[in-house]
């Protein structure tokens, strides 16, 4: 098969993985039974009524461990070409990745240092 | 344009319908959507067997029978409970954001089924043949993590959002290593497309050449599926259920099926990644024998990750982080730079087998050996980093407890010189 065809694949692929999850929503939504009332539908609490808005502030502490990760995500993009093309280079190529492995690592030690990986 | 060859109905279906007086076009788009049909159900079908398969040793472990009463074995159980669970009636919370509440289930699912577009089941039989296969699986792995967000931010309750919060926390954190130790196959490889990683298997498994990248993705998969010791995906004690809290009925269904097809998914790439795909005796002349050795060896991946679930304790989360980011990734980071220092050395040396007996067992044996002794280094060093971690938090203990030992000496001196 050539590569268009591959692609073709994955974009029919695409397309039935949508049907197959939704089918049995759709099956679902025909015999149900509806019964709905205002206490059914309230948002579940432990046993008492909600207090105040839901989308609460949350902890800095996700949003540091999100930029972490972005970081570490981005360098590995790069990280992919320098792998698939490793066997062609000589030494060279082997200190290249070397030091950008030591830059994602040097940031990972700047992190724990900083205590920006502590869960407190 | 070639002749179209028309030599196997199975892997050359468009080919032998031109044959059959076709249009080219069509023939193609009803032989892509064939098989697009057959992989996209298999592990709808599976995810039946694997539920089943989760209870039942489950129950072993726990002195128990387990689903025994609906059909044979209690194979049927998991039809009877799909089919409870779409006569359920379906409950959307008041203020949930309605639009993104039902698609979270769906993207879930999608986003796994998708994964199964690039596995190599045979030889001969893949669904998509990509060149970047590594990346796209990876890239659409994450959208899981997508879908669990959504859900905790559309159900409008304080638990499912916290749960999410944690969740995403989670999975994105363990996706480092993960991501880390897939470029050592794609090193050795040479190639980010899983037909070719497993071809370039067929001498020796990269689970024999790269223990320790093994470990560390069979890892950070359990946690990345959400599996015991990392299921803090479903905190039933500290946030009643999780991102899914408000789901019910076939919704939830999603849900759950999700998460075992997910954690057999990773199993399965593992697998693909690891210990060669559908390599085995005869793979290569028979082809159909290799989806036989594929599911086979996924089952032996999978079994102990279902008895672990079912016998070691819930790890607390920052235990959970520390542990990714403390020892995890920096092994994973050195791993990489051991392992390219050693395919390079390999690589000058000429100890890698030459193409032409690549496939051969004998041939793969000095590169093999050079790299173990590498992968003894990274262990060495893993075991040093544990070893400093427990002799820091044995060091601060036994501080502590000699500090309140002498502020129990000076309690006890100072009523002598008080009087």
């Amino acid at each position: 098969m050539t590569a268009v065809n591959e692609w073709a694949y994955i974009g029919v692929f695409f397309a039935v993985a949508w049907i197959l999850p939704t089918a049995p929503l759709l099956i679902s939504a025909i015999f149900r039974p509806r019964r709905a009332n205002a206490i059914k539908m309230q948002t579940y609490e432990c046993g008492v009524e909600t207090v105040g808005d839901t989308w609460v502030q949350f902890k800095v502490q996700y949003y540091i461990y999100g930029l972490v990760f972005l970081v570490f995500d981005v360098e590995l993009i790069f990280l992919f070409p320098w792998a698939l093309a490793y066997r062609q280079l000589d030494f060279f190529g082997f200190f290249a990745g070397l030091l950008f492995i030591f830059l994602l690592a040097d940031a990972l030690l700047y992190a724990v240092r900083k205590n920006a990986l502590e869960w407190a | 344009m070639e002749q179209p060859v028309c030599d196997n109905i199975i892997s050359t279906l468009a080919p032998c319908l031109t044959v059959g007086g076709w249009d080219p076009g069509i023939a193609s788009f009803v032989s892509i959507l064939l098989g697009v049909l057959i992989v996209a159900t298999l592990p709808l079908i599976l995810v039946i067997l694997l539920i089943w398969a989760e209870r039942k040793v489950a129950a072993r472990v726990q002195d128990r029978f387990g689903p025994n009463r609906v059909g044979p074995f209690g194979l049927l159980q998991n039809i009877a409970d799909a089919v409870k669970l779409i006569l359920k009636e379906d409950i959307t919370p008041a203020g949930a954001d309605r639009l993104i509440y039902n698609l979270a289930p769906i993207i879930a699912v999608v986003s796994v089924i998708m994964m199964w577009a690039v596995v190599p089941f045979t030889s001969v039989n893949i669904g998509a043949d990509l060149s970047i296969g590594v990346l796209f699986f990876t890239a659409i792995g994450s959208i899981g993590t997508l879908a669990i967000m959504m859900a905790g931010w559309a159900s409008n309750n304080k638990y499912a959002l916290l749960g999410a919060f944690r969740v995403v926390a989670q999975l994105v954190s363990y996706e480092v290593p993960m991501v880390l130790t897939l470029l050592v196959p794609v090193l050795l490889a040479g190639t980010m497309n899983m037909q070719g990683i497993a071809f370039a298997q067929l001498g020796m498994w990269y689970i024999v050449l790269a223990p320790v990248s093994a470990v560390i993705f069979y890892v950070s998969n359990l946690a990345e599926t959400g599996r015991a010791p990392f299921d803090l995906i479903e905190a039933e004690s500290e946030l009643v259920a999780g991102y899914n809290i408000e789901y019910s009925g076939m919704k939830f269904g999603l849900f759950m099926a999700n998460e075992f097809m997910h954690a057999f998914t990773a199993n399965l790439l593992f697998v693909v990644l690891f210990m060669g795909a559908w390599a085995g005796p005869g793979a290569t002349e028979v082809p159909i024998l290799g989806f036989v050795y594929l599911m086979i060896k996924t089952a032996i991946v999978y079994v102990p990750s279902l008895i672990l679930r079912a016998t070691i304790p819930r790890v607390r989360i920052d235990q959970m982080m520390a542990f990714n980011w403390k020892f995890l990734v920096p092994v994973a980071l050195v791993n990489v730079i051991v392992m390219a220092l050693l395919i390079m050395i390999v690589e000058q040396l000429g100890l890698a087998p030459s193409p032409e007996n690549a496939t051969d067992f004998i041939a793969n044996i000095p590169q093999a050996a050079v790299l173990l002794l590498g992968n003894l280094l990274i262990t060495i060093f893993a075991l040093w980093l544990v070893r400093r971690s427990v002799r820091r938090d044995r060091l601060s203990e036994a501080a502590r407890q000699m500090g309140s030992a002498l502020l129990d000496e000076r309690r006890e001196a100072l009523p002598a010189t008080a009087q």
